[in-house]
């Protein structure tokens, strides 16, 4: 299960996106290991590494998604504070509860009618056609070449434009000055963040954070490739998007809601 | 009718003075109000990550929609050619940048990065219709700009007619750019496209009315100049008009907002359940902000100075209250993300969000009013914005 990202067609990405990627500081990454021994994509091996522009990792052949199942019995507050922990989160000191920010929560669903419940992760669900990506003014919210969506922080001008337009409630403003932040993960007071799929993991070949706490119940992998797990599994058990009746084709996909 | 001049404010007088210190000051509270939020971060305001834009917003749109409206004056006379209001274009054009001009501070403000202006300057997504509304409020001033020079420099005057059309159509567009912002608002219930624009619009005429109603009768009264009945009487029926319109829009958009399903459920909330929201829908907005002025402009005392300023003020407060409602009310809904379901998390999904405006809001939000009302004051002693006098004798065409 490989895919190739040397590719001549996507060239013309690579001048649009290296910008982008410069921002995330990010290194070339050799492949991505989903589970011991399992290469998720590799790189051509005719190149050395240093062959590799930054930008190419964001590969429009690739579209990185993620699988929810629902159905497994998991507690998903480990993926949640599996987050806060590679983002530096909830080192808020004055924020309101209401003002903290959260990448991923833990939806609790009911039916009224028939009682039936159920809980599942949100977070940024990584729009095809991501309203936040529209609405911003500055072109801070963007979208990779991957399917990744994401704030370049120093473009944000904290307008809260795209909060107001998510219809996920995947967004938070900073409303605070933060100290005791990762590395990997810039904040800043003023300006929006949310989910970003863990792209400096993602950049080097490691699995999202929520992913690896989830004990396999989310499935991350290349939605454009159908020989990936995640195809795979959308292929033959199909899956469902919250409000897919608003066409925005996330990237985060569901089993069991 | 008699000839018109205009001529300068006395800049040199007690009362100027102390405009210009009343109003310097509202603006400088509200700007350390912005500095002290922007110092903090945005947790010592209401706001929040479900009300996201809060009670600055409120003052700022309602500003920049009462700056297209204020400029119906000027429309009227130079692209209806109806003389009578010519002697007041100039201070309708003018009233209309410093209105524009006080919104966008308190919206600059509130960013969470004001220092990055020069991003929001200089980096552009021309999909965003943010994007365009920069656009469309610095060409804004630029349009009225031109225009108030040809209506004040005499030998361009010939040009005042196509300037005075091209101000028209780019407030028209402007008011819609600004509806717009919420109307594409797909995550939002209570926003619906196709109404909020238009809506926009009528609301423009009437807040914009009211306000350069006040400006007019205040600066008329406080330099002692005649002020006659005709021109007021005929801005009063007019202001009258408008508001009737906009209750009338009100009522069409949630009548056909209850036949939507999409749109129902926001709008029992905003109507009938949503506490603070349908009080100030009820109370503030329909009885106080359109009902009663109604009732003050045409009923047996309406043609009293104090009749008519009080209307003016109430249909303001009712226009914050309806911006207020549609805004704040709209953001405080909880979003459906699984509709027609119960649905509750650590992140207030399903709640109805609770906002309080902090002080420092709201001073910011009147600290937009004072730069406003400091502009006018500065541009009226500074330049030839109002007739020496406009007693009946003056703007009555039909005088003998
Ligand atoms: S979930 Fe929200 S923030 Fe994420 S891509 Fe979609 S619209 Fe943007
Ligand atoms: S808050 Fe930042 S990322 Fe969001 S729309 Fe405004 S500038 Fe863009």
């Amino acid at each position: 299960m490989t895919i190739n990202i040397d590719d001549k067609n996507n060239e013309n990405q690579v001048e649009e996106s290296s910008r982008r990627n410069f921002i995330f500081g990010s290194v070339a990454a050799a492949g991505l290991t989903i589970a011991p021994g399992v290469m998720l994509y590799q790189t051509a091996g005719a190149r050395s590494l240093s062959d590799f522009s930054l930008s190419e990792k964001a590969s429009s052949n690739v579209r990185w998604g993620m699988l929810v199942d629902t159905t497994k019995q998991v507690d998903w507050n480990k993926c949640v504070e599996a987050c806060n922990k590679e983002h530096g989160l909830n080192n808020e000191t004055h924020s309101r509860d209401d003002q903290k920010t959260q990448y991923i929560r833990v939806v609790n669903v009911k039916n009224k009618g028939t009682g039936y419940s159920m809980s599942l992760p949100v977070m940024c669900q990584h729009c095809e056609n991501a309203p936040c990506v529209d609405v911003c003014p500055t072109g801070a919210s963007m979208k990779r070449a991957d399917g990744i969506v994401l704030v370049d922080r120093h473009r944000c001008i904290g307008c809260r434009y795209c909060m107001m337009a998510c219809p996920y409630k995947a967004r938070s403003f900073v409303h605070e000055v933060l100290t005791d932040q990762t590395e990997n993960t810039p904040r800043g007071k003023g300006c929006v963040e949310s989910c970003n799929m863990c792209v400096n993991r993602i950049d080097n070949g490691q699995l999202p954070a929520c992913v690896e706490a989830s004990e396999g119940a989310i499935i991350f992998g290349d939605l454009n490739d159908p020989q990936s797990d995640i195809s795979q599994l959308l292929a033959k058990h199909g899956s469902r998007q919250i409000r897919a009746d608003l066409k925005l084709n996330p990237g985060v996909h569901y089993q069991g809601i | 009718m008699k000839k018109l001049h205009f001529i300068e404010v006395e800049g040199n007088t007690k009362g100027f003075v102390t405009f210009l210190g009343l109003f310097g000051l509202i603006s400088l509270i509200g700007i350390l109000s912005a500095y002290y939020m922007e110092h903090n971060g945005h947790w010592v305001t209401g706001m929040n990550n479900q009300v996201i834009w809060g009670t600055p917003h409120v003052f700022a749109i309602f500003l920049i929609v009462a700056a297209s409206g204020a400029l119906n004056v000027a429309s009227i006379s130079s692209v209806f050619a109806k003389t009578t209001y010519k002697p007041l274009a100039r201070l309708s054009g003018m009233l209309s940048i410093a209105l524009l001009s006080g919104g966008l501070v308190v919206l600059l403000l509130d960013l969470g990065r004001p220092d990055r202006l020069i991003v929001a300057m200089t980096e552009f997504n021309f999909v965003s219709i943010f994007t365009w509304n920069i656009f469309l409020y610095t060409g804004f001033m630029g349009v009225v700009g031109i225009y108030l020079w040809t209506m004040m420099d005499r030998p361009y005057n010939n040009l005042t007619k196509k300037a005075g059309l091209a101000a028209f159509i780019w407030r028209l567009i402007l008011t819609t750019g600004t509806g717009s912002i919420f109307g594409f608002l797909i995550s939002r219930e209570a926003y619906d496209a196709a109404l909020l624009a238009p809506m926009f619009i009528i609301m423009s005429f009437s807040f914009g009315m009211a306000f350069f109603l006040l400006v007019l009768m205040g600066s008329y009264k406080y330099t002692q100049r005649e002020l006659g009945d005709y021109i007021v009487n005929r801005l009063k029926n007019l202001l009258g008009v408008f508001v009737a319109a906009v209750l009338y829009f009100v009522i069409v958009y949630h009548v056909t907002n209850l036949y939507s399903a999409d749109h129902r459920d926001v709008t029992i909330f905003i109507l009938a359940g949503g506490g603070i929201y349908t009080f100030l829908f009820w109370v503030v907005q329909v009885m106080m902000g359109s009902i009663l002025p109604l009732v003050l402009l045409y009923g047996p005392a309406g043609n009293k100075r104090n009749m008519i300023s009080l209307a003016a003020v109430l249909i303001i407060l009712g226009g914050l209250a309806q911006l207020y409602v549609i805004i704040i009310g709209g953001q405080a809904y909880p979003m459906q993300l699984f509709p027609g379901m119960e649905v509750s998390s650590s992140f207030y999904d399903g709640v109805v969000a609770s906002y309080a405006p902090s002080l420092p809001e709201l001073l910011l939000g009147l600290g937009g009013i004072g730069v406003t009302l400091l502009l006018v004051t500065i541009a009226v002693a500074a330049m030839k914005f109002l007739p020496i006098s406009l007693s009946d004798e003056i703007a009555n065409p039909h005088w003998n």
